[in-house]
């Protein structure tokens, strides 16, 4: 088996590639992937703050600091639909640990994710706001249990859309259900009380309060920590089982 | 040491179109949808046995359907077999088909890495080969296109060119060199002629029985999904051209 080195050169090259593949058509590039959530804010801010008039403080910053978040899981998601269908002539023809594949795609966005974190920045001091809090401490540990779950649910949809193509379709009504179910348009408070507790079985409302309270400063309560790490255990544990059983028929289905 | 051993491989693919009637049928016909997706399956291979090792050439051929794309699948571990087991021990470097293992948007250069990186070597080792992998291509400038461009022939060279810089132990090699010009087939005949005496084992597809004579010391005739024969090249080759 190959040694950890040999790992850390098969990610590297394989991110290095898709980021190539990505942007090679377009111009620009990483900008690219700044415009789309942006683009998403400036919707969703002329729906519920100018026409619906949601009370919210900073609802920019607000709005901005939950979608780049939701984004992170979303573009994953969806990109890890087709990673193996993309990458049909390297699964067919070499035997590597397939898994590296959908793991690069939820690394690239996780690298996204990072480089759109000034844009964050820039609004917090436009607010006057700080920038930085002692909750800080606690976001490599938020980043980790995201990646997992993010991960997980990606083993699962890589591998099962190979053998059943209708996912793709479900996966985006689903993403559109989630992403409304999800605390990014509005915060968790504005929920009906006796639902709140419903919200949280959705992964993704408790990563994005999670770091939004990161963002923005805020009490962070200690259960939604045990919570994102029991999803992120969780989709790790099933997406692993259900990945291993299919990875050797890959080959022989594209 | 080095070797790929069959004993006992059968595989067989489900005919995954049966799946591919997608939700409708899925929900329709559940049970019966179900029950053709556990029957109808599909044989490319029965039975098959054969050990090669320690520098020897096995040349496989066949009609075409006959099951020897499955059999250099299995032995490059990229399929498991249904039955049976293959094992497989040292270094195997595959060459499967044009283009396979490269990505067609990256240009040469990348794909260089890409594919030597997937196969199990270093950034490093790579970087310090590239010059001789490059050189041995003789694809010029057109290292720094994308794939998607090459022509058959660049493919086949420059897939060619990462192994023959290389160390295997095993190369996997499926009918690609055919599209090569002269003298670049001559290149690499020569190149697994230098590999021969140092002990790679070589498993080799082709439809050429020039090529087959030139370089296999025995064969393995697959015919009807089934190992027909294995014996010396002469008798392998007429028993070949003799079948039904």
């Amino acid at each position: 088996m190959a040694s950890a080195r040999q790992w850390l050169d098969i990610i590297y090259v394989i991110t290095a590639k898709e980021m190539k593949v990505k942007y090679n058509s377009t111009v620009f590039g990483y900008l690219w992937s700044l415009a789309q959530p942006m683009a998403y804010a400036l919707i969703y801010f002329i729906a519920f703050k100018i026409v619906m008039r949601i009370q919210v403080e900073n609802y920019t910053l607000f709005l901005v600091s939950g979608l780049f978040v939701w984004q992170w899981f979303n573009v994953s998601t969806n990109n890890c639909l087709n990673v193996y269908l993309a990458n049909a002539s390297l699964v067919k023809k070499l035997n590597f640990s397939r898994s590296i594949l959908p793991f690069s795609m939820v690394l690239i966005e996780l690298i996204h994710f990072v480089l759109s974190l000034p844009v964050i920045f820039v609004l917090l001091s436009v607010y006057e706001l700080p920038l930085l809090n002692e909750n800080w401490v606690l976001m490599p540990v938020i980043v980790v249990l995201q990646f997992c779950f993010t991960f997980g649910v990606s083993l699962i949809v890589s591998s099962v859309n190979l053998f059943f193509r209708d996912l793709e379709r479900i996966v985006s009504v689903l993403l559109t259900f989630a992403f409304y179910l999800t605390p990014v348009v509005y915060p968790m408070s504005m929920v009906p009380e006796k639902y709140q507790y419903l919200f949280l079985l959705n992964p993704m409302a408790v990563y994005v309060e999670l770091c939004r309270a990161v963002f923005l400063g805020g009490e962070i309560q200690f259960f939604l920590i045990g919570l994102a790490g029991l999803y992120a255990v969780l989709f790790m544990f099933v997406g692993h089982l259900i990945h291993s059983r299919l990875q050797w028929r890959f080959a022989e289905i594209l | 040491m080095s070797g790929i051993e069959f004993r006992g491989v059968t595989k067989t693919y489900p005919l995954y179109h049966h799946a591919f009637g997608g939700i409708k049928d899925l929900v329709v016909n559940f049970p019966r949808a179900f029950r053709s997706l556990r029957e109808n399956s599909y044989t490319a291979l029965k039975d098959v046995n054969f050990s090669v090792g320690n520098g020897e050439v096995l040349g496989v051929i066949g009609k075409n359907g006959a099951g020897k794309s499955t059999l250099l699948s299995l032995a490059a571990g990229v399929m498991k077999p249904s039955h049976g087991t293959v094992s497989v021990e040292g270094r195997v470097f595959p060459m499967l088909e044009l283009g396979g293992g490269f990505h067609p948007d990256l240009t040469g250069k990348e794909n260089i890495e890409l594919n030597a990186v997937l196969l199990g070597l270093s950034r490093k080792e790579i970087r310090s080969r590239y010059q001789e992998i490059a050189e041995f291509a003789e694809l010029g400038d057109f290292m720094l296109e994308p794939m998607r461009i090459y022509s058959s022939g660049m493919k086949a060279k420059l897939g060619f060119s990462v192994l023959a810089n290389l160390d295997p132990d095993i190369l996997i090699i499926d009918e690609v060199l055919a599209v090569g010009d002269y003298e670049f087939q001559q290149k690499c005949f020569d190149t697994m002629e230098k590999f021969k005496r140092k002990g790679v084992t070589m498993l080799f597809v082709s439809h050429s029985m020039g090529d087959i004579r030139r370089i296999c010391d025995r064969v393995l005739v697959l015919h009807d999904h089934k190992v027909s024969l294995e014996a010396g090249v002469e008798d392998a080759i007429s028993h070949y051209e003799n079948l039904g």
